[in-house]
C-alpha cells in the first residue's frame, strides 16, 4: 500500500452563511490521478484554494507528505511542494514565457540579494541552471520556440500548457490541475491527456484534477471525487462513479 | 560571462559619458548652472530609478519618496556638518538610515493595496517632514545653515552609476523576478512560492534606502537644507518622472529625470510660463505615449545588448537546442 501524500480530514470552509466545502474527506496516494468533478459551484475550486492554502479552513486539518500544512501561507505549501494552475489562467501576462517559468523556479535559487547586485558568487551558476532547466521544461511543452514571447499574445492553448509548465518548474510531488482542458478543442484535449499521462510516467508525479470533460476524466483517473453544493456525492473508480445513482442525478438532474 | 558582457558594455558607455561632460564643465562650456543642474539630474536619475523599483517593478503604488528622500538628507549633514565625518561615510549612513525607516513604514502599509497604499505613504512622507521641522538640533523649520559644499559632478554621476548597476541586476536576477511577478499577478506570484510580503518590504526598503543616498547628494549640494523642500509635491515630481518615463523600466526612468528636471531648467528664463508650458508637454506626453516614454522597453533591448545577451552556446549545447535561432538577435 503506497503512502498517502496528501489528506484532508474533515474540511470545511463558511463564507458568510454559505457552506462551500462541507466536511471534504480525501486521500491521494503516492502517483494516483486522482480527479475532482462537480456541476458548477459545487465547490471544486475551493477545494483546491483550501488545499494550496489560498483559504484556511473554517475547520478540519490537511496533511501534506505527513505533515500538517492547515492555514499555512501558499508560498509555503509550494515550498513543500504543491503547485497548482488555475482555472482562469493566471500567467504573468506582460512577462515572456521564459521568465514565466523562470520565476517558478524561485525556491531554488540560493543566492543571496549581493551576489545578485554585484553579478557574483553563485548567481551566474543559478541563473545559467535556471535557464537550462526552464529551456528544458519549455521544450517538453513545445513552447521553446515561443521562449521570447509575451505570455499573453500565446494562443490559449499554449497558455494552458504554460500554466502547467511553470506549475512543475516549482518542482512539485503534487500537482493540482483546475480545468486544465477548458476551452481546448478535442484534438487539443487529446494532447493535454497524452501529455498528463507522460508526466506521470516520466516524473512519476501525483496529480490531482478537476474537469468538465468527462471523456478526459473518465479516461485517465484512477478515482474520481465527485462534489455537489460542497458536500462529496461519491467516490471511487470510473466505472462505479459512471454508474452511482447520484453523480447521474447530480449531473442529469432527477431521473433515474 | 553574457550578462557580464553587457554589464562591461554599459560601464564603459556610462563612464565615456562621464568623460565627456567632465570635460564640457572643466573647459567651461557647461557653465556654472547647468552644472548644478546635471548634478540634479543624477540626483534625480536616482531618485526615479529606486521609485520605479517601488512603484513600476513591484507595482506598489508609494507616493511618499520624498520622505525617504529627506531622512538621508538630514542624516547625512548631521554627520558631515555636525560631526565632522567623512562624505563617503555620511552617504552609506544616509541609506541605511533611509532603507530602516522604508523598512518600519513599509512593514505595517505594505498589506495595504493600491490606492490605500499611496494614500498611506503620502501621510508618513508629510509626518517625516512634520518631525524634522520640529527638530530644533536640525534647525527646525528655519533650516540647517552650514552645510559643507560635498556633492560634485563626479561624487553625483559615479554613485547614480552604481545606484543604476544595483538596480539594474536586482531587476534581473530572481529577486528581481519575484518582485515583477508581484506586480504581474499576486496570487500566481504566490502560489509559485514567492513569499510576496517578504518581497514588498525589500523592495521598498531598497528603493527607501536609494532615495536616502540621493538625499545626502541633494543636501550636500546647497549650503541651506529646508525641510519645506521635501512636501509631497516633490513626491508627485519623481512620480511623474517615472510615469512619464516608463513604469517598469530603468532607461524610462533616466529618460524621465532628464526630460523632467531639463525642461524646468530649460524654462527657467521664462518663470511665468514655466508651469503653463511644463503642463503642456506632460498632458501632451500622456496623451500620446500613455505607457510612457518607454513602456517596458530598456536600452539593453536594442539590436546590439540583446546579440550579447542571447543564450550562450554552452548552455545551448547542454540543453540539446541548436543554435540557429540565435541570428535572431541580430548576429551579424
Amino acid at each position: 500500500m503506497a503512502e498517502s501524500i496528501l489528506k484532508c480530514s474533515n474540511v470545511s470552509i463558511v463564507f458568510g452563511g454559505l457552506t462551500a466545502v462541507d466536511d471534504f474527506n480525501m486521500y491521494i496516494n503516492e502517483g494516483e490521478l486522482i480527479g475532482l468533478i462537480g456541476p458548477n459551484g459545487a465547490g471544486k475550486t475551493t477545494a483546491f484554494n483550501l488545499l494550496t492554502g489560498v483559504y484556511a479552513p473554517t475547520s478540519g486539518t490537511i496533511e501534506f507528505c505527513g505533515e500538517n500544512v492547515t492555514g499555512m501561507k501558499p508560498s509555503d505549501i509550494t515550498a513543500r511542494g504543491m503547485a497548482r494552475t488555475f482555472q482562469n489562467i493566471r500567467l504573468f501576462s506582460e512577462l515572456s514565457v521564459l521568465d514565466n517559468v523562470k520565476i517558478a523556479f524561485h525556491k531554488h535559487i540560493r543566492y543571496n540579494l549581493l551576489e545578485a547586485a554585484l553579478r557574483i558568487g553563485r548567481y551566474m551558476e543559478d541563473e545559467i541552471r535556471t535557464d537550462i532547466e526552464a529551456h528544458k521544461l519549455l521544450k517538453i511543452f513545445g513552447l521553446d520556440d515561443l521562449a521570447g514571447e509575451t505570455a499573453k499574445n500565446l494562443p490559449y492553448g499554449a497558455q494552458r500548457r504554460l500554466e502547467i509548465a511553470r506549475a512543475l518548474a516549482t518542482g512539485p510531488k503534487l500537482l493540482l490541475l483546475d480545468e486544465p482542458a477548458a476551452g481546448m478543442n478535442p484534438q487539443e484535449t487529446q494532447d493535454l491527456m497524452n501529455l498528463i499521462a507522460w508526466l506521470r510516467k516520466e516524473f512519476k508525479m501525483t496529480i490531482l484534477l478537476i474537469e468538465h470533460d468527462m471523456s478526459l476524466v473518465m479516461g485517465i483517473c484512477e478515482r474520481i471525487y465527485v462534489l455537489e453544493y460542497g458536500k462529496t456525492i461519491a467516490m471511487g473508480g470510473p466505472a462505479e462513479i459512471q454508474k452511482d445513482p447520484h453523480v447521474i442525478r447530480a449531473y442529469l438532474g432527477g431521473d433515474d | 560571462m553574457i550578462e557580464r558582457k553587457v554589464d562591461a558594455l554599459l560601464a564603459v558607455v556610462g563612464l565615456v559619458l562621464f568623460a565627456i561632460i567632465y570635460g564640457l564643465i572643466e573647459a567651461d562650456v557647461i557653465g556654472p548652472f547647468w552644472k548644478l543642474n546635471i548634478i540634479i539630474i543624477c540626483i534625480n536619475v536616482i531618485m526615479s530609478v529606486s521609485l520605479n523599483l517601488i512603484n513600476g517593478y513591484t507595482g506598489q503604488f508609494s507616493l511618499g519618496h520624498a520622505g525617504f528622500m529627506a531622512v538621508g538628507a538630514y542624516v547625512s549633514v548631521v554627520l558631515t556638518a555636525k560631526l565632522h565625518l567623512p562624505f563617503a561615510v555620511a552617504i552609506l549612513v544616509a541609506a541605511i538610515a533611509a532603507g530602516f525607516v522604508g523598512f518600519l513604514i513599509g512593514i505595517p502599509t505594505l498589506r495595504l493595496n493600491g490606492d490605500y497604499l499611496a494614500i498611506a505613504t503620502l501621510g508618513l512622507c508629510e509626518i517625516i517632514r512634520i518631525v524634522i521641522m520640529n527638530i530644533n538640533y536640525v534647525g527646525g523649520a528655519a533650516g540647517f545653515t552650514g552645510i559643507p559644499h560635498y556633492t560634485t559632478f563626479t561624487w553625483a554621476f559615479l554613485v547614480m552609476l552604481a545606484t543604476l548597476f544595483f538596480i539594474k541586476n536586482f531587476v534581473n536576477s530572481a529577486h528581481g523576478r519575484a518582485c515583477i511577478a508581484i506586480r504581474e499577478n499576486e496570487i500566481a506570484a504566490e502560489a509559485m512560492g514567492v513569499k510576496i510580503v517578504n518581497y514588498k518590504v525589500l523592495a521598498f526598503t531598497l528603493g527607501a534606502a536609494f532615495a536616502g543616498v540621493a538625499g545626502a547628494l541633494f543636501a550636500h549640494s546647497f549650503y541651506i537644507l529646508m525641510p519645506g523642500t521635501f512636501s509631497f509635491l516633490q513626491s508627485f515630481n519623481y512620480l511623474i518622472m517615472v510615469v512619464l518615463g516608463g513604469l517598469g523600466s530603468i532607461t524610462g526612468s533616466i529618460a524621465g529625470a532628464f526630460v523632467v528636471t531639463g525642461i524646468s531648467a530649460a524654462l527657467a528664463g521664462v518663470p511665468e510660463f514655466r508651469m503653463i508650458i511644463y503642463s503642456i508637454i506632460l498632458i501632451l506626453l500622456m496623451f500620446y505615449r500613455p505607457q510612457g516614454l518607454f513602456g517596458y522597453v530598456e536600452i539593453t533591448n536594442l539590436p546590439l545588448f540583446r546579440y550579447l545577451k542571447n543564450i550562450s552556446p554552452e548552455a545551448k549545447k547542454a540543453m540539446g537546442i541548436d543554435t540557429e535561432d540565435s541570428g535572431k538577435g541580430g548576429k551579424a
